[in-house]
């Protein structure tokens, strides 16, 4: 069943085809596809999975993190593809180390990442290379901490 | 436009003027603020401020058990609380791997829809009266408040229904339920056509719509946006066609779109999309069996039903654990996503293997939607800001969450 379902995903065969070392694992779950990336290849490969003609992975649904404290690589972040051309959906994660988590944008290739990843840096604190304005968007300008990470309690922070 | 012209004034040329449009402000529909850099009356540039209603929903949900949790997803678009008790029922159901019975399908899909209808009535109403077509507004809202007791009179509540709990519904409907919904439906249409006699040719309508707001396709897609808002800038997407979810594949509509990418296209889209609402709800109507079961029965996870609870002790240790304890779903993450009135409404769910979700996360619809309002009315009116705003149908509960 697994196998099928990953040979059926023509995104990570393409991937696959495009570049061997870029996929570092795939899991499948509840008919979902993951593709799990090196963090520093993640621009390109969205690029290529933005362009290829036979993707067209042109929208760009989410951005979430996973904050996996006390594990190291202690943060997921998960960006959900969408192509309304070819009815796909794919999810690519990167995996970030808990000192100084940061990563480039992709706002070069889809501009709606622009708020998702305010949003990921107001709330779990990574910080995104080349973002065209990196402010926190949810909590107050002047707040301290980072309330979505793990080690950030429920109540009782003031 | 012209934006170019400087006008010398006592002290030198006059300067772009910073206006705070917001947070309290009638026509930004709660708590958004929007910075604009006017010249004169001319939008040079708008950078939408948000947070002012964040409350933490998504960190609440990590300490709750996952039925918990769904009280909390009302609260996201108060506007369509439905909407978001379907997408977190969704993903919890298969997250677990839950099949919900075709009968709860069916009613879950008759209510969401009406929900649609509840929620672009709302749109319609403030967007016509912050354009001063005040009448559209008395209009919807009357026939709003009968939808509101069909929630009512199904759910006990108005508003914040979590009538729809994993694996099925709360509660079975009151026996002749479908009665009150057919009652509204057959009276619909022809309120629609008396929302539209008021608003389609409406030359000041027209006026204030045509043109304004315009977002191309390949605009709408770069910057995320969905639902109406991108049907109407002539994109055909819609999970509800293209990822069915709850048995939608079953039910004969058709997507909506317009080409212009205007304000006047989005009021095309709703309306027409309120239409088809009726239509999936008058074939929801007939696939709905008069008795059935409403829930699943899987063991440990649904709670076993009165009957079963009071008279064995299998039902009653159940029960008992279900609700103190909660159940645990394998490892994973979906997501799951639903095409709520206001466009893709994801819900992103990790399970460490615990009773209590890991992490979850709504991809919320106005959230991304709301992010094109500058493309929307840059180079514009200020007066067309107002429209802009209308026409994007944010929920600021959503946004902020």
């Amino acid at each position: 069943m697994e196998s099928q379902e990953i040979a059926r995903n023509p995104a990570v065969q393409r991937l696959q085809a495009w570049d061997k070392q870029v996929v570092a694992e795939v899991i499948e779950f509840r008919g979902e596809t993951t593709v799990v990336l090196p963090a520093n290849r993640l621009v390109g490969v969205c690029e290529f999975l933005a362009s290829d003609p036979s993707l067209r992975f042109t929208f760009l649904g989410d951005l979430t993190t996973v904050d996996r404290f006390p594990l190291e690589p202690r943060f997921e972040l998960n960006y959900q593809l969408l192509s309304i051309e070819k009815v796909l959906r794919l999810r690519l994660r990167v995996k970030l180390a808990g000192a100084d988590p940061s990563i480039q944008t992709v706002t070069g290739v889809w501009p709606t990442a622009n708020w998702h990843e305010r949003e990921t840096f107001d709330l779990f604190g990574i910080r995104f290379h080349g973002h065209p304005d990196l402010r926190r968007i949810l909590m107050p300008e002047d707040w301290e901490g980072y309330p979505l990470r793990k080690d950030y309690p429920v109540e009782g922070f003031r | 436009m012209n934006t170019t012209k400087t006008i010398e004034t006592a002290t030198g040329p006059a300067q772009p003027m910073v206006l705070n449009m917001g947070p309290q402000h009638p026509s930004t529909h709660g708590v958004l603020r929007v910075v604009l850099e006017l010249d004169g009356e001319i939008v040079l540039s708008a950078k939408p401020d948000i947070g002012y209603l964040h409350t933490g929903i998504e960190k609440s949900c990590e300490s709750k058990t996952y039925s918990q949790c769904i009280t909390l997803t009302d609260r996201i678009d108060y506007l369509a609380p439905l909407s978001n008790n379907l997408g977190f029922c969704l993903a919890a159901e298969k997250l677990i791997g839950i099949e919900v019975p075709k009968r709860a399908q069916y009613i879950r899909v008759l209510l969401t829809e009406l929900t649609r209808i509840t929620s672009h009535l709302v749109w319609l109403g403030t967007h016509a009266i912050d354009l001063g077509a005040m009448t559209v507004f008395l209009y919807s809202f009357r026939e709003r408040e009968e939808i509101m007791k069909i929630y009512e009179y199904v759910s006990g509540q108005r508003m914040m229904t979590s009538y729809f709990r994993i694996g099925g519904l709360a509660l079975e409907p009151p026996p002749d339920w479908l009665d009150r919904v057919r009652r509204v439906v057959d009276a619909m249409p022809a309120h629609i056509d008396e929302y539209e006699t008021l608003l389609t040719q409406n030359r000041i309508w027209m006026a204030r719509t045509i043109g304004v707001g315009k977002l191309s396709a390949e605009d709408a897609i770069g910057l995320g946006v969905s639902g109406p808002l991108l049907r109407a800038s002539g994109v055909p997407y819609d999970v509800r066609k293209v990822f069915p979810y709850s048995s939608y594949d079953e039910f004969d509509f058709e997507v909506k779109t317009q080409t212009g990418g205007d304000c006047y296209a989005r009021y095309q889209v709703r309306v027409a999309e309120m239409r088809e609402s009726l239509k999936i709800i008058k074939q929801a109507m007939e696939k709905i069996e008069p008795t059935g079961p409403f829930r699943a029965e899987v063991q440990g996870i649904i709670p076993p039903s009165r009957e079963e609870m009071k008279t064995s002790i299998e039902g009653l240790i159940y029960h008992f654990k279900i609700f103190t304890e909660g159940f645990a779903p394998p490892q994973g993450e979906v997501y799951q996503a639903i095409e709520s009135p206001r466009g893709e409404l994801g819900v992103f769910m990790a399970s460490d293997g615990s009773a209590k979700p890991y992490r979850v996360h709504f991809r919320a619809p106005s959230f991304v939607n709301l992010q094109s309002l500058p493309a929307l009315c840059v180079g514009r009116l200020i007066a067309d800001v107002v429209a802009c705003i209308g026409t994007t149908d944010i929920v600021l509960g959503e946004v902020d969450r």
